[in-house]
Order: structure tokens, then C-alpha cells, then sequence
């Protein structure tokens, strides 16, 4: 990283004092080191993941060699049986965690479009009572510290008997999930005219009626697109993870995979393959909604 | 990659194809029932697991409650609230926080508007460079946070691998005061460069070109156009961006819990960390409330902050 930080510098200022008269010579060297640049940052960027994967395919010994080895190892695929076989046979803690994280994130992302697309369309369309201030305070919610709202989640939970439980965690993420949905599904109900409802209601359809068969199939793109980042971020989310679950059983593949460094041995080619195995979905999910990342990572809050 | 979604434009048609039902039948909601039945059951559950549990701990911080003790905690007032802002130590772990947040949104910021600036003078290959540089960003910290510890490692990690090939010395990234916390900042900045990156992007294909066109007609130089045409149209999305990452900086955990467990010593413990020890190991679920709500106070300073650029933003 430090090399990328001091290659980045210098590129302004021998961009500045180019002359105008020498524009078209100096603007062929500048693509060449500009594109250098960028395969530099690129690299740097890259490197740590091509490692990973390169990590959870080698044999052991080659994993802590001494220098590292780049290119000359033996290719194993060990690990990853090690990620979802137990050394018994049967499945691993590890699949299993995987087959938690897919419930927990599957039903918390139903529950949040459920919840939230109904929403999301009322305050679209409605004039309501203080509306703007209501939707900062939706958002606002999300931005509280995990840390310091889990303090409380865990008493409730406690009193409630929700702790280890895979509800518990559902609900939390739900809750977690809701003012994302609510602000990102607003945006694309606010691009489908609210004429189509009322032409549609001239046409006898009641409003909800309206909503239904006119507005919500143009939504279906959107509102999967926003499932889907709903989906990555529980089946990314720790804080609450890791505080609200214990047992083997219950515990979700973030605590999980977190916790192959506990012992006084780390197993690095396993911790490698289960990460590669966890973020592999991630990935291919973001790739999907690629054209809507912009107002996904910013929960909903910039649109373009 | 970034244009808007014409979800709506190209099919009218759909609407006239549905037949009517018979006419004249009466609304059976009015808009405003319906409005009121369509965002009740979201705000419950937010009142329920979001305001309530802030409430709740509102209420044990005035207590010396504590998890492990039972009881109902007797009420101690403010004392929960002094002990926490006339402490030592969190006094040296805001210090903490503030230099890691301003590290890293800094580092975040110069580098990730270079690599959107570079990518977006590429005419070729663009969406593919894109999509390569936002992958870190995609990660769960818990990948990020083990796998930079491995490669990390003072004896067999990569980074001194290749530093030691260079012909330099072997640098303890994680086990020495001074270079933890640096390393903190180097990771977060790894994962997150690429989110400044995606908005500065985002902002930098939105400048019309015709601007430049006309600048160039005027004969104005490389800088003064990035500096009165760029640097004004992409700024305003680019401090939303830089407030969105200051505040997720300032409430994060997980990369702390993985990487450095907030040592060697306490050398990378930020407040957000503190608040765990204090709530987690030390028990004190009073102090731990006041200490989180002091946390709250401030996130919703920095979220009204940055709500009011998205605003501002939205407005213009």
C-alpha cells in the first residue's frame, strides 16, 4: 500500500506543468503512465485476494514457507473438502454455519422486502405528516454503533430467551436491513410515474389495487436488486453475529470462520478456503446488481 | 455501469392490456388508512429492536446495573456519564479513534479519487477495471480482517516475504505499537478505497462534457479545468461519500476484533472496542450505557451532518 500511496502523488503535478503548445506529444506519455499508474493500484488492490485463493489450494508446508512461494507449490483441494467434511465424515461445524448463514440471511431479507416495499411505496406516494424527517430517522437507525445497540438486544433477548436462537438474529437483521430497503425501494417507486395509479384507478381499480397490478411488476427488478443487497450485507454481518450466538449449532459462517484462529494453531489453508468458499456467492451477487452498487452501498441515500 | 435503471419508460403498453374491473366499485381504504396500514409494521419493528433497546440502555445508564450481578441496579445519576468523559482511558482511546478515522477517510479519499480519476480518462475496459477495484469493498470484515493477518504475519506473512526479497528489514506490523494501529488504517483503507472510488466515479461521469469542451475552446489548461469544472460538480458527492465512511469508521468493530483484539496493549483500541470490553469482559452494563450512548450522541451529530449534504444534494 505505502508504494501505491507515493507513486500516486507525483502524477498531478507533472500533469500540471505540461504545456499547453506540447499537448499532443506529452499527452501520449502521460496515457502510458497513467495506465502504469493504474496497473500499479490495480495490482495492490488485487494482490490480497489472488493470495487468498492461492493460500486455500496450496499444501501445507507450501502455505508457511519461508520465503513465500508464488507460483512453484503443490495444488491441493484438501481444504476446501476440509471446509464442508468433517475429519470423521458428516458435515463440518463450518457447513453447517454456512447452512445457518443462508437461513438467517434468506428469511431476514424476505421479512425486510416484505416489510419494506409497502413502505417504501406509501412514502413514494402519500403526503404524509412530517415525511422527510420520518424517512432521516429511518436511516438513522441504521447508522447506530452494533456495538452499543447489542448491549440492550442482548438483555431484551435474554429476558425473551432469544439469545442463540436463529430468530433472534433473524429479527435483528430485519430490523437492520429494513431502513435500507425502505430508502432504496423509495427511489425506484419515485421513478415509476405516479400517473400509471391514477389512470389506473379512472379505470375503477381501487389504489391498492393500482399498486399491485400496475406498479409493483415494474418494481420487481428493483426491489430484487435491493434483496440482494440485503442478502450480502446479513450474510456479511459479525457484531451481531458473534455477540447474540454461541452454540455450534446455531452460530452463523462469519463467527464461525472467525473462530478457526482461536486455537494456538492456525490452520491458515482452511481459514483461506472457507473465506474463498464464503465470499465466492458475495461476489457473484454483486456482480449482478452492479448497476445499482452505487445506491446499494450508500444505503439507498444517492441515486444516480 | 451507473446509468439509471429505465425501468418504467419503455412499457405503457402493460397498462393498457389489463382489462378493467367493473366500474364504480368503492374504495374500500382510503390513501390514508392504506398509508398508515403499509408503514405501521415497518416503524414497530424499528421501534421495537432499534428505539427501544436505545431507551433501554438511556435508562441503565443512569444505574449501576450490571449483566452478571441480577438485581434491578440501584439509580446513581450522572455518575455513569462523569466516569466515562473523566477517564484516562477514554480520553487515549478517543485519541485512538480520531487517528485511525482520520487516517484511514483520508487515505481512502486521495487514493480512491486517483483511481477514479485515472478510470474515468480510460475510454476502454473501464467496467471491467471497475468491477476488478470493487472487490475489497465487498468482502465481509471478518475475510478482510483474517486474511490481512496472515499475510500480515511477522514470520511467515507475505508482506515481510517480499519486503525481506527487497533486501529490507522485517517490520512486526501487528505486535508493535507504533505499526498496529498503522496497519489498521492500511487494511480499512484496502477495503474501503474502493467506496470513495464507486461515488468519485460516479460523480466524474456525471460532469457534462460539454464543460470541457467549452474550456477547451478557452484554450484553459489541464488544472484549471479539473480544478473550476471537476473538483466543483464531483465535490459535493464526494462529501457524502467522505461522511459516510467517517461515520462507519468511527463505529467500527469487527476489523478491530479480528486483526489487532485492540493490542498490543491498547494500542488499537478505538471507543467502539472499548465499549465491548467494558460491556463484554468487565460487566459494567451501566457504565458500558452511558459510554454507548455518549457514542450514539455522537454518530447522530455526524449522521445529522451528512443528512443534510444528502439534502442539499438531492435539492439541487
Amino acid at each position: 500500500m505505502a508504494v501505491s500511496v507515493n507513486e500516486a502523488v507525483p502524477a498531478s503535478p507533472v500533469r500540471d506543468r505540461t504545456p499547453p503548445a506540447r499537448r499532443i506529444g506529452g499527452g501520449r506519455g502521460r496515457s502510458v503512465l497513467e495506465i502504469a499508474l493504474l496497473t500499479v493500484l490495480a495490482v495492490v488492490m488485487l494482490f490480497p485476494v489472488l493470495w487468498m485463493i492461492e493460500t486455500s489450494i496450496k499444501e501445507n508446508r507450501d502455505v508457511y514457507a519461508v520465503p513465500a512461494k508464488f507460483f512453484d507449490f503443490e495444488v491441493t483441494l484438501a481444504h476446501y473438502r476440509d471446509v464442508f467434511v468433517a475429519p470423521g465424515g458428516g458435515l463440518s461445524d463450518l457447513s453447517v454455519a454456512f447452512l445457518n448463514s443462508l437461513l438467517v440471511a434468506g428469511v431476514s431479507t424476505v421479512l425486510a422486502t416484505l416489510l419494506g416495499v409497502p413502505a417504501a411505496w406509501a412514502y413514494s406516494r402519500f403526503t404524509l405528516k412530517a415525511k422527510k424527517d420520518q424517512l432521516f430517522f429511518i436511516l438513522s437507525t441504521r447508522f447506530m454503533p452494533p456495538v452499543v445497540v447489542v448491549i440492550p438486544i442482548f438483555l431484551m433477548y435474554r429476558v425473551v430467551g432469544l439469545i442463540d436462537t436463529p430468530l433472534g438474529l433473524i429479527l435483528i437483521y430485519t430490523a437492520f436491513n429494513l431502513p435500507f430497503t425502505i430508502w432504496m425501494v423509495k427511489g425506484f417507486v419515485d421513478e415509476v410515474p405516479a400517473e400509471y395509479e391514477d389512470a389506473a384507478m379512472l379505470d375503477g381499480y381501487t389504489r391498492l389495487q393500482a399498486f399491485r397490478k400496475f406498479t409493483l411488476p415494474l418494481l420487481v427488478p428493483g426491489i430484487a436488486a435491493t434483496a440482494v443487497f440485503a442478502l450480502i450485507f446479513s450474510w456479511n454481518e459479525f457484531v451481531f453475529a458473534i455477540f447474540l450466538t454461541s452454540s455450534d449449532s446455531v452460530r452463523t459462517a462469519p463467527p464461525a470462520i472467525a473462530g478457526l484462529i482461536g486455537g494456538t494453531t492456525v490452520d491458515w489453508g482452511l481459514v483461506a478456503a472457507s473465506s474463498v468458499v464464503f465470499a465466492l456467492p458475495v461476489l457473484i451477487f454483486a456482480y449482478l446488481v452492479r448497476r445499482h452498487l452505487v445506491a446499494g452501498v450508500t444505503l439507498g441515500a444517492v441515486r444516480r | 455501469m451507473s446509468d439509471a435503471v429505465p425501468l418504467t419508460t419503455d412499457r405503457p403498453g402493460k397498462v393498457a392490456s389489463v382489462t378493467p374491473p367493473a366500474r364504480g366499485r368503492s374504495r374500500r381504504l382510503s390513501d390514508r388508512k392504506l398509508a398508515v396500514a403499509f408503514i405501521t409494521p415497518a416503524l414497530l419493528l424499528l421501534l421495537a429492536m432499534s428505539v427501544f433497546p436505545l431507551v433501554w440502555a438511556l435508562f441503565l445508564s443512569f444505574t449501576d446495573y450490571s449483566a452478571t450481578r441480577g438485581g434491578t441496579g440501584t439509580f446513581v445519576w450522572f455518575e455513569n456519564y462523569t466516569a466515562v468523559l473523566t477517564s484516562a482511558q477514554v480520553h487515549l482511546r478517543a485519541v485512538t479513534t480520531l487517528i485511525y478515522v482520520v487516517g484511514a477517510v483520508v487515505l481512502q479519499t486521495v487514493l480512491g479519487f486517483t483511481i477514479a480519476y485515472l478510470i474515468s480518462r480510460r475510454t476502454h475496459g473501464r467496467g471491467l477495471l471497475t468491477t476488478l477495484f470493487l472487490i475489497p469493498m465487498m468482502l465481509s470484515p471478518v475475510v478482510v480482517g483474517l486474511f490481512w493477518r496472515f499475510m500480515l504475519d511477522a514470520q511467515f506473512g507475505v508482506v515481510n516475504s517480499m519486503l525481506g526479497s527487497l533486501g529490507l528489514d522485517q517490520v512486526e506490523w501487528l505486535t508493535r505499537q507504533r505499526t498496529a494501529l498503522f496497519s489498521l488504517i492500511v487494511v480499512d483503507t484496502w477495503q474501503w478505497t474502493p467506496f470513495i472510488m464507486l461515488i468519485a466515479l460516479a460523480g466524474l461521469t456525471a460532469v457534462p462534457k460539454y464543460l470541457y469542451e467549452a474550456a477547451s475552446i478557452d484554450r484553459a489548461s489541464e488544472w484549471f479545468r479539473f480544478r473550476t469544472i471537476t473538483l466543483p460538480l464531483v465535490w459535493p458527492l464526494l462529501l457524502i461519500a467522505v461522511l459516510f465512511r467517517a461515520i462507519e469508521a468511527f463505529r467500527l468493530f469487527d476489523l478491530v476484533y479480528i486483526l489487532t483484539s485492540g493490542g498490543p496493549g491498547v494500542s488499537t483500541e478505538t471507543l467502539s472496542f472499548h465499549v465491548y470490553k467494558v460491556a463484554f469482559l468487565g460487566f459494567n452494563t451501566g457504565t458500558a450505557s452511558a459510554y454507548g450512548i455518549l457514542m450514539v450522541v455522537i454518530v447522530i451529530v455526524l449522521t445529522q451532518l451528512y443528512l443534510r449534504y444528502l439534502n442539499k444534494l438531492k435539492e439541487d
